[in-house]
């Protein structure tokens, strides 16, 4: 039926027909986004999904795997908390999470985790006359800046850091993740170890509730948002910042010592991590002690069920896992990540004895 | 079904078949009828399926936070403690700017089309204008993070600061440091794409004005200003009325390109330089890290908020067209 001005203006009722159909749309976009994580693995090939922070290195892992083995993995990088919710409804073997999950969590939904690689996290800045390295930093000092109680390039907290660098009187301008993500997770659990008015304020978690500053989606947008922007300072992954020749800074370790980012001083952060008395691994590297560790380091972690329906799927997961630890460490390398420790990945597959079919461990019987 | 009741009196064999053959008719006629009925109801189960899911998925935050989720702007996923004000009042702001910017250029564009624009010139312009319609939201919030932000920062919003800024009461919207992005860079960006679909609603109702209307106007003695404001508007305000809520309908619920220039700030600043945030670009950001069920509950409790504030705005369109119904 046209309604009565449809007579006069014939264009009308599609016109109106359109706009009620956007109407829908947009309610129906909004429901696609919420009910986007689905997912399916194909029969053959290892299925895991979640943190994209370790999966370049997964990719090329899997592809070298994939010559030698015939053994594919299908990884979807969902992010983090995609990862944990996939791997609960057990649509996929593996999980990744940048945020090690509690023991509460991992009880619950019988799950087990360990770590599988590490990397670092630099904190970038644009600062007139100041080139990659030349800024040091202390945590304080860090927070004091990502709180906006410090406000200026020339304030005396960081002239005392630097005594040698011209500092201009910029306002600081402060850029973070606007994404959740397993960087801003370790990011933030440095400067709450570091300053008790973060950790009161603001805390810890994939994303936060952040006092100042601009949000940008994924480390490339922080990263343009720092190149763009005069005064700003933000924080990226370190393949990300080497790669791109950003202006990153050196840091004042938990020991006092003032170190530069690079694979060696990842590297020690996270040989002096204490995983032997972590339970479930359960370790966040940053403000690791030692005189050469970079502070703000991190892990990824994989979970896996501890009793999975399918033991055969499991047991090729952790056969691919054993693989990397012990043939994956140059490519880790060329890509800026950090091998676990061999001391560790010890500690690891003594671990997996607990994850059984039957009463007996996968992947010893393998 | 009437048709039915002669069927199998008649003793003539092609009397009987054509009966059969119009019952046959009957049958398809009505297996047609509700065949698209289905497919018209479908519709109504899709939206309903998707309010109830959403309220569902809501539940959980509304009855946590109870009004206090529409009327708090603090965001804290460590704290769990979620108020939507903040991108409630980003997602307004920037289509309001996005309108402001966009109903006046699109009027403009369509005015010049079917007034003024010399014949050769019509179908190039219209086409740039569909083809702008085009262009993926992803390829607009790139451009404006690149190339619109850094412009924005070095050259306008300088500008504005050093001039509106400083006037009293208004300056406070202009005010801050030039970040580049924020509420109006989001805005411009949202007023480019809905320039299309308003310019191309307003050219055709324009263009159902009729000629001799219209002719008879300029025959008079009237100038194009006169006709555009005193036959053609009025005449078509009904249309006119629809294009714009189309346009907002995209501006409201405009997800990539906003989350791109946006600065996804939780914090509800009084200048319009500041970095903000949009309900869509929160749930986009947000959705793949969070964990918890409070956390997730609170994003689709934006999009519930988000799919109402779209009814809201389809309401009032059609009550305002009604209205104009009425006149």
């Amino acid at each position: 039926m046209r309604p009565a001005w449809a007579g006069h203006c014939p264009d009308l009722s599609s016109e109106r027909d359109n706009h009620m159909k956007h109407a829908i749309l947009s309610g129906i976009a909004a429901i696609a986004i919420a009910t986007a994580l689905t997912g399916t693995a194909l029969a053959a090939d290892i299925s895991g999904a979640g943190s994209t922070f370790v999966y370049p290195l997964l990719a090329k892992w899997a592809d070298t795997y994939k010559t030698a083995t015939g053994i594919g993995l299908n990884y979807q990088s969902i992010g983090s908390g995609g990862g944990i919710k996939q791997v609960e409804a057990k649509t996929v073997t593996f999980g990744a999470t940048d945020k090690p999950l509690g023991d509460d969590e991992l009880s619950k939904n019988g799950l087990v985790q360990f770590p599988i690689v590490m990397g670092g996290i630099v904190p970038i800045v644009n600062i007139d006359g100041v080139k990659p390295g030349d800024l040091v930093l202390d945590g304080p000092t860090l927070a004091g800046l990502f709180l906006g109680k410090i406000t200026s390039w020339d304030d005396p907290a960081i002239k005392a850091l630097n005594p040698s660098l011209t500092l201009p009187a910029t306002p600081v301008v402060i850029a973070h993740r606007s994404d959740g993500s397993g960087t801003t997770f370790n990011f933030t659990d440095y400067l709450s170890k570091e300053s008790a008015d973060w950790k009161d304020a603001v805390g810890s978690d994939t994303a936060v509730e952040w006092p100042v500053g601009v949000g940008a989606k994924g480390s490339e947008g922080v990263a343009n948002t720092v190149k763009q922007t005069a005064g700003s300072i933000g924080y990226v992954e370190y393949a990300y910042a080497s790669q791109n020749a950003l202006s990153y800074t050196k840091m004042v370790n938990a020991n006092g010592k003032t170190v530069e980012p690079n694979l060696d001083s990842f590297g020690a952060a996270a040989a002096n991590a204490d995983f032997a008395n972590a339970k479930n691994f359960n370790l966040i590297i940053t403000n690791q002690p030692g005189d050469a560790s970079w502070p703000i380091a991190a892990s990824t972690w994989v979970l896996i069920h501890a009793q999975p329906d399918d033991a055969a799927a499991a047991g090729e997961a952790l056969k691919f896992f054993d693989w990397a630890y012990k043939n994956g460490k140059d490519q880790a390398k060329a890509l800026d990540y950090v091998s676990i420790p061999d001391s560790v990945v010890t500690l690891i597959e003594k671990s997996w004895d607990g994850i059984q079919s039957g009463g007996k461990p996968i992947f010893a019987a393998q | 079904m009437a048709a039915t009741a002669g069927v199998g009196v008649g003793d003539d064999g092609a009397l009987r078949l054509a009966r059969q053959k119009a019952q046959n008719a009957v049958v398809q006629d009505r297996f047609f009828y509700w065949l698209t009925f289905a497919c018209a109801a479908l519709v109504v189960v899709l939206l309903l399926g998707v309010m109830v899911s959403l309220l569902i998925g809501a539940w959980p935050a509304l009855s946590t936070f109870g009004p206090a989720f529409v009327i708090t702007e603090r965001w804290s996923p460590v704290k769990e403690i979620f108020g939507a004000l903040a991108p409630i009042y980003g997602t307004i702001v920037t289509s309001l700017i996005a309108m402001i910017i966009g109903i006046p250029v699109s009027f403009g564009i369509a005015i010049f089309l079917t007034e003024l624009c010399p014949v050769p010139l019509r179908r190039p312009i219209g086409i740039a204008i569909e083809l702008l319609a085009g262009i993926p939201s992803i390829i607009y919030g790139l451009w404006g993070f690149f190339f619109l932000a850094p412009f924005m920062q070095t050259t306008i919003q300088p500008a504005l600061i050093g001039s509106i800024g400083k006037l009293p009461v208004i300056g406070i919207l202009f005010g801050g440091a030039p970040y580049g992005i924020g509420l109006l860079t989001a805005g411009i960006i949202l007023a480019i794409m809905v320039l299309p679909f308003i310019t191309s609603i307003t050219r055709d109702v324009f263009e159902t004005v009729p000629t001799l209307l219209r002719e008879s106007s300029y025959g008079m003695g009237m100038t194009t200003w006169e006709v555009v404001r005193s036959i053609i508007i009025p005449y078509t305000r009904v249309g006119l009325v629809g294009g714009i809520m189309l346009g907002l309908g995209r501006a409201l619920g405009e997800t990539m390109a906003v989350t791109f220039v946006i600065g996804n700030s939780h914090n509800i600043m009084p200048s319009l330089l500041a970095p903000a945030t949009t309900i869509s670009a929160t749930i986009a950001n947000e959705f793949t890290e969070a964990t918890g069920e409070l956390y997730t509950s609170s994003l689709i409790a934006l999009g519930l908020i988000l799919f109402v504030i779209t009814f809201l705005v389809l309401g009032l369109a059609k009550w305002m067209l009604g209205r104009a119904e009425v006149k």
